[in-house]
């Protein structure tokens, strides 16, 4: 059947996010008092083939070491879920 | 000697580096394409600047994986000089040649002129000519160009000597303990964040870092070659 691998990939909290402080900044001009911190990474979507969530998360977790995450600097995680068939209008709902 | 300088598609410096290489040290140069499956028989390799695979995931994250970096990771592992400049510095954290990752400046800041980097170690195939805590004066270009690495990792790096460029003015892009540079444990692969094939003739401003590339070509037809063989 057809997944979904939703793959998060942030900065380790240790390495300084420049980014994450300027997005923040930018909201408490705005008025957000609230926002205590940010922090910006990237969501990757893979659209595959696979029996189930299960039986591809391994692969995934190497797709992730190999080359979607850095871990010297990033966190990942990921998430599998039954994804939309081929040829319709894939992982954007 | 023969030189190789490797293409990536969205390189930018590689003509600057064949340049100094070729017209400035005056030897031979190779340029490598990054599907070539061999080196083409070079003796020292360069990873030039750049922009590989237009940056896209991390600086340096495809790159790593083209063809020729399997031949450039075997001609480092057995000994042989690979330089990564820039872009080409990041390829080979990346590949994990050398240790640490390169990430975006602190001040978010694309950076674009001279610095003065201090030769902090003496024991690489670039920088065996310098006297130690030699200043140069070199330029930066470059958006993500701060080091970082792991505290028991940076630890390590300090204590066995592998800083081998420092920028001498504090980092301008939040470097941690101001790393310009680093090596392998053998000393053969380095990567530096300035350019030295911007910095090799008077012309250009400075002509302080032809001693890198004089370096290796020392270091190649000197004893640490005869060691490798």
């Amino acid at each position: 059947m057809t997944l979904i691998a939703r793959v998060f990939v942030t900065p380790k909290t240790a390495i300084l996010d420049p980014q994450g402080k300027a997005v923040a900044a930018s909201l408490h001009s705005m008025g957000y008092d609230e926002v205590a911190d940010a922090r910006l990474g990237k969501l990757i979507e893979l659209r595959l083939e696979g029996k189930d969530a299960a039986s591809v998360s391994e692969r995934v977790d190497e797709m992730c070491r190999r080359l979607l995450a850095n871990e010297i600097i990033e966190d990942y995680r990921f998430e599998v879920a039954p994804g939309a068939e081929r040829g319709s209008e894939g992982p954007r709902s | 000697m023969k030189w190789g300088v490797v293409v990536f598609p969205g390189s930018c410096d590689e003509r600057d580096a064949a340049y100094a290489l070729g017209s400035v040290i005056g030897d031979e140069v190779a340029m490598l394409w990054h599907g070539d499956e061999d080196l083409k028989g070079v003796d020292a390799v360069v990873l030039p600047g750049g922009f590989s695979y237009g940056d896209y995931l991390r600086c340096g994250a495809m790159a790593r994986f083209s063809p020729v970096m399997r031949a450039v990771t075997e001609h480092a592992r057995s000994g042989g000089p690979v330089f990564g400049i820039c872009n080409g510095f990041q390829i080979l954290c990346e590949a994990g040649l050398l240790p640490g990752a390169l990430v975006r400046n602190s001040e978010l800041r694309f950076l674009c002129r001279s610095v003065r980097v201090r030769v902090e170690s003496t024991a690489t195939a670039f920088t065996a000519s310098c006297d130690n805590g030699q200043l140069l004066s070199i330029p930066v270009k470059n958006g993500e160009g701060r080091f970082v690495a792991g505290e028991a990792e940076l630890a390590r790096l300090e204590r066995e000597g592998r800083v081998v460029f420092r920028y001498a003015d504090g980092a301008p892009n939040g470097s941690l303990n101001d790393i310009a540079g680093v090596c392998n444990d053998a000393g053969n692969v380095v990567g530096l964040m300035p350019h030295p094939e911007h910095a090799v003739d008077p012309l250009l401003g400075s002509a302080d870092a032809a001693v890198l590339f004089r370096s290796a070509h020392a270091w190649l037809a000197g004893g640490d070659a005869r060691k490798r063989a």
